[in-house]
């Protein structure tokens, strides 16, 4: 059997999700599509049970405030039989940040997708256990995202002789 | 509001509403308890001594490196990694540099890449020796964590005599080294490799084949390949339910293509088989450690970092003399250099398991978002789901074989 390559990979998806595959990329050598999220679970199930995308490596979001769609998903999913990675990403707005879970998919999801929704405020669907996890409990701002700054290094109320010094 | 005393009907307790031994207790596992070695939490219903369920709480030692990432040019989130699994630093330290080499496409010379697998071994060797050290206190066996900790020293020398750090190393550069191996690193790295196996062999022997620690370990916290490949583990833990997923071989990194070692699987996937591989990967890192040594040796002496005038600092003493030097130095240190729009993500096989960096970059000074897929976080999650119906001592014991550190834990 030939080993799977890029070129087929995105000709059986485009074959089975025509109008889904929004547009892709090639950055280094990984296969990045560009999806709508009504369809994201029904890709990453083919992409498991068909492709043999067994392995998800990592969920994570990024914050482009600047964009009509503010937040992007990413999903990493990697074959390991025929040793190919793929990059997934879904663009959801600001105003209503929710994407079905990948929990029903793989288990492991579940912390990838609290850690999302911890930083960036980005809502799974049908997730069992959507909680903060490595922020306090009480923080009602979403720290990733880009709005909220780092401290500012040069404050004049944090200079070491006010502490002794 | 206390009760209204009726009268004594008899000496011993009535309990009514609630049965004691019906009734369950929770018990906090951390987040600073001596079993847990590292600062996280798990809130335990127990029966008797059996758990019934458990929730993990980790996050204690967050530190926003995502975030942190976001606002400074990329040699400066070196350090950031190395807080990662600080059992281990020299491999993150060494994933982060070829992840920005693979963002910039900068071709690293094979005399360097040798001398980063040297470090990333030794690394790998003493993240294990902690690991498995520990699992043998856990388990009641301390001598051979004293053995094998003094090995650890002898890596962490050879370390400082690298790059003057032992723990938190900063290890390296993008495009190389800071400064060559000198004559006395490698003696210490061959006098490391002369030592370490006897003492290695030793540590075997104690454990191996001891009826008390098989029986201990044995068949404690199995777990099956689909369940861990549907929970996403990676390393020695996944390799020890017998998929044999390495990084190292399925996406080489650092010539590894062109080494000769093997990848330990085990079969049942519980306590003892992970220790089992973990002994067995100390052991195929040794073998590495000896080709790399050897493969140095043929490549052209003085080599230690690419020729990449524009991202790798030159050296002192020509910044105050030389021109160029000094134009190449601020350009860097300021964060001026031309640099793709573009991503990546780059994984290496760290002590843990899968430790990918994905970098999202905008041209700017600083990453436009750097995601950590760190290992331990990715582990750590079937802990709690696995530990209902196992004995307290069973569960502890299988948070030592899950070695989650918690640096890489909340990163």
């Amino acid at each position: 059997m030939d080993k799977l390559d890029n070129q087929q990979l995105l000709a059986q998806l485009q074959q089975h999700f025509a109008e889904g595959i929004i547009r892709y990329e090639e950055p280094y050598g990984l296969l990045t599509i560009h999806t709508k999220k009504e369809l994201i679970l029904d890709i990453l199930r083919f992409l498991k049970d068909t492709a043999g995308f067994i392995y998800l490596t990592d969920i994570t979001a990024v914050h482009y405030p600047e964009r009509e769609n503010t937040f992007e998903i990413v999903y990493h999913v990697h074959n390991l039989v025929e040793n190919v990675r793929i990059r997934i990403k879904v663009s959801i707005p600001v105003n209503e940040p929710t994407i079905p879970s990948a929990t029903a998919v793989w288990a492991g999801a579940n912390w990838m997708e609290r850690e999302t929704y911890d930083f960036f405020g980005v809502e799974f669907e049908g997730h069992p256990d959507l909680r903060r996890i490595l922020n306090m409990d009480e923080l009602d701002v979403f720290p990733m995202r880009r709005e909220y700054p780092l401290e500012d290094p040069n404050r004049v109320d944090k200079r070491d002789f006010y502490f002794g010094r | 509001m206390s009760k209204p005393i009726t009268e004594l009907t008899s000496n011993r307790p009535v309990f009514e509403e609630h049965d004691p031994e019906e009734e369950l207790t929770t018990l906090n596992l951390g987040p600073t308890h001596p079993a847990t070695h590292g600062v996280f939490q798990n809130v335990l219903q127990i029966d008797g001594e059996r758990i019934v369920s458990g929730v993990s709480t980790i996050g204690y030692i967050h530190r926003a490196f995502e975030k942190i990432a976001e606002h400074r040019p990329f040699y400066q989130i070196t350090p950031l990694t190395d807080r990662l699994n600080y059992c281990s630093a020299p491999i993150n330290n060494m994933g982060w540099h070829m992840t920005v080499e693979k963002l910039l496409e900068i071709e690293i010379p094979k005399r360097v890449q040798y001398m980063r697998v040297i470090v990333m071994e030794l690394a790998r060797i003493a993240d294990h020796i902690i690991c498995n050290g520990i699992l043998g206190v856990d388990t009641g066996a301390f001598s051979g964590f004293l053995y094998l900790m003094q090995e650890r020293e002898f890596i962490y020398e050879i370390f400082e005599e690298i790059c003057g750090a032992r723990l938190t190393t900063n290890i390296g550069r993008i495009g190389g080294f800071e400064r060559d191996f000198n004559e006395v690193a490698f003696s210490k790295i061959e006098a490391f490799i002369k030592r370490f196996p006897p003492v290695l062999s030793e540590f075997q022997e104690l454990f191996t084949r001891n009826r008390i620690f098989i029986e201990r370990t044995s068949n404690v916290a199995a777990v099956i390949p689909e369940q861990a490949l549907d929970y996403s583990w990676s390393g020695p833990i996944l390799r020890a339910t017998g998929v044999d997923y390495d990084v190292r071989v399925q996406s080489p990194y650092c010539s590894y293509e062109e080494f000769d070692f093997d990848v330990p699987v085990g079969t049942n996937g519980d306590v003892y088989d992970r220790f089992m591989v973990r002994n067995e990967e100390m052991w195929q890192s040794m073998r590495i450690i000896e080709q790399a040594l050897q493969k140095i040796e043929k490549e052209p002496k003085g080599v230690f970092h690419a020729d990449v005038p524009e991202f790798y600092l030159p050296p002192k003493e020509q910044v105050y003399t030389n021109m160029e030097a000094l134009i190449y130095h601020f350009k860097i240190v300021m964060g001026e250099w031309e640099t793709p729009k573009s991503e990546v993500y780059h994984a290496v096989e760290g002590a843990n398991g899968e430790l990918g960096f994905y970098l999202i970059h905008d041209g700017g000074r600083t990453p436009y978002r750097l995601h950590f897929r760190r290992p331990s976080f990715i582990n750590y999650q079937m802990f709690a789901p696995m530990s209902s119906g196992m004995l307290i001592s069973d569960a502890i014991i299988n948070m030592s074989s899950l070695n989650v550190i918690a640096g890489e834990l909340d990163a």
